[in-house]
């Protein structure tokens, strides 16, 4: 695994045989989304899978291949409004840095309504399908099998539901309402261990940085957010306006514990998405940073960079080992979380 | 800074794909699932309460049979010592019967051995007074052949019959 991760920057560095290699551009570059997907350079030639461009200006769509920036700077099409011309971009720099822009005759660029099919996308449409793949043949195998004994995949796959279930959901939420949680739970703790595992194989059509993304894990945050607070029953928003076990004048006259909690509605998911990103960029970065300093020393001496790479190899399987147990365990923390949320939204009082 | 800016494009694909995947697995999936899981571990824990109940009757059956070993073989043992106390009582009286049987044969052979020997005593008797009578008619008929002889007779019988 190490040893693609190391062709991969080894392509990086070839990429560029008169520039520099920058070992900061190379990891963020990976970290981040892009209109292609780059898979391997070879003897200076790139082989990448171009992507269908998508966006929206004025309310019309405008559809184009990523090629289209590969072969020249500026995309150039009809303005479906006012049949002028419309000229697309990707700026190197920034505020709109590495984006497709609109670039006006002034020079101004605006950033359109862009859904395209970036590699981080596709990476995604690629997991999805895996996920709901392997989750149809598990149920066809329960449907199949019934009640006996699970075998292969089946197996598998009951043990982390019922992990789900029983040490996660069961003991967070109440007995009455676990069962309502539970596909959600089930179905975000795949989505994050799949997604973390798939983003550890470096070659294509894998490896891209899906749940080390902001957006992917804001939205799980927001799907969590809005389940929580749905779903959530009379005591938890009455816990939120008066909470219970706090003296009288943290609520009257300044209601401090109220605008605390509502706060706190909003950071739980807010933390959930920063923890999730933050792990998996911060794994990737580590690994590429380990496969990238044997070039930074290979450029300085040739001996050294031998050196460096069995030295660098050592710590980056370390870490991609590390990074397993990582994929594994922000999953787990991500789903206990939420399913912890959900239970302090529908927990019931006992007098 | 970019890195940590969500691009709305990847929200919206990834609100979607998620959001299928959501669907998919809480409508299809985990349906089945859980409630393929939920009547296995209901069907798992009646087989544990059910092997626990046979187990427990197994036992009891056992209980019981060692029981009715036990009754059983007190019977036996019952019917052994009946059948010792009455095969004693059988010999016993056996013998008590033969001993009896055995004194009465002797008796009667006794009785008949004394009939017989009275039967041939009163022969005898018999025989010896015919014989003694034809004896004494000859003697008598000698020895009274002459009146005198006859006279003096009976002077001596008259004579032993005054003494008496």
């Amino acid at each position: 695994m190490c040893l693609l991760f190391g062709t991969q920057s080894f392509a990086f560095a070839e990429n560029e045989p008169e520039e520099e290699f920058k070992a900061g551009e190379v990891i963020i570059e990976h970290i981040l989304d892009s209109y292609e997907w780059h898979i391997f350079t070879w003897k200076g030639h790139h082989v990448s899978v171009y992507l269908p461009c998508i966006v929206f200006n004025e309310g019309k769509c405008y559809t184009f291949s990523s090629k289209v920036f590969h072969e020249n700077e500026v995309y150039k099409t009809v303005n479906k409004t006012n049949s002028e011309e419309l000229v697309f971009t990707i700026p190197h720099e920034g505020k709109y840095k590495s984006k497709i822009v609109i670039l006006n005759a002034d020079g101004s660029q605006i950033r359109p309504f862009d859904i395209s099919i970036t590699k981080n996308v596709l990476a995604l449409f690629i997991s999805c399908t895996l996920i709901i793949v392997l989750f149809y043949l598990v149920t066809k195998a329960y449907k199949e099998r019934g009640e006996k004994a699970p075998k292969g995949l089946q197996s598998l796959f009951e043990w982390l539901i019922v992990y789900v279930r029983d040490d996660i959901a069961r003991k967070a939420i109440n007995e009455k309402s676990v069962d309502k949680y539970l596909p959600y739970l089930i179905t975000v703790f795949f989505f994050i261990f799949i997604n973390n595992l798939l983003g550890l194989i470096p070659f294509f059509p894998f490896g891209a940085n899906i749940t080390g993304n902001i957006a992917t894990t804001a939205v799980l945050a927001l799907f969590t957010f809005f389940i929580t607070n749905l779903l959530g029953n009379k005591e938890y928003y009455k816990d939120i306006v008066n909470t219970p076990g706090v003296p009288w004048f943290l609520k009257f006259p300044l209601p401090l514990m109220p605008i605390i909690e509502t706060v706190g509605c909003f950071t739980k998911p807010f933390v959930l998405a920063v923890r999730l990103f933050a792990n998996i960029t911060a794994g990737h970065i580590v690994v590429l940073g380990f496969i990238s300093s044997i070039f930074i020393v290979a450029k300085i001496s040739m001996a050294g960079g031998i050196g460096m790479s069995v030295f660098s190899l050592i710590l980056a399987i370390f870490v991609d080992c590390i990074e397993l147990l990582v994929a594994y365990i922000q999953a787990y923390v991500f789903t206990l979380l939420s399913a912890l949320y959900f239970g302090m939204a529908s927990k019931e009082h006992h007098h | 800074m970019e890195i940590i800016t969500p691009d709305f494009g990847f929200i919206f694909w990834m609100t979607l794909a998620f959001g299928i995947v959501f669907f998919f697995i809480a409508k299809f999936a985990f349906p089945v699932i859980g409630k393929t899981l939920k009547n296995r571990e209901q069907k798992i824990a009646e087989s544990l309460e059910q092997a626990e109940r046979i187990h427990e009757e197994m036992q009891n059956i056992q209980a019981k049979n060692e029981e009715l070993l036990k009754k059983a073989r007190g019977e036996r043992e019952d019917i052994l010592n009946e059948a010792r106390i009455s095969r004693d009582k059988i010999i016993e009286e056996a013998t008590a019967k033969a001993k009896e049987e055995t004194t009465r044969l002797v008796e009667s052979a006794k009785e008949t051995i004394e009939n017989e020997r009275k039967a041939a005593m009163t022969d005898i008797k018999n025989e010896i007074a015919n014989i003694s009578i034809k004896v004494a008619e000859k003697i008598l008929e000698k020895e009274l052949s002459t009146d005198e002889a006859q006279l003096n007779y009976i002077k001596d019988i008259i004579k032993e019959t005054d003494n008496q």
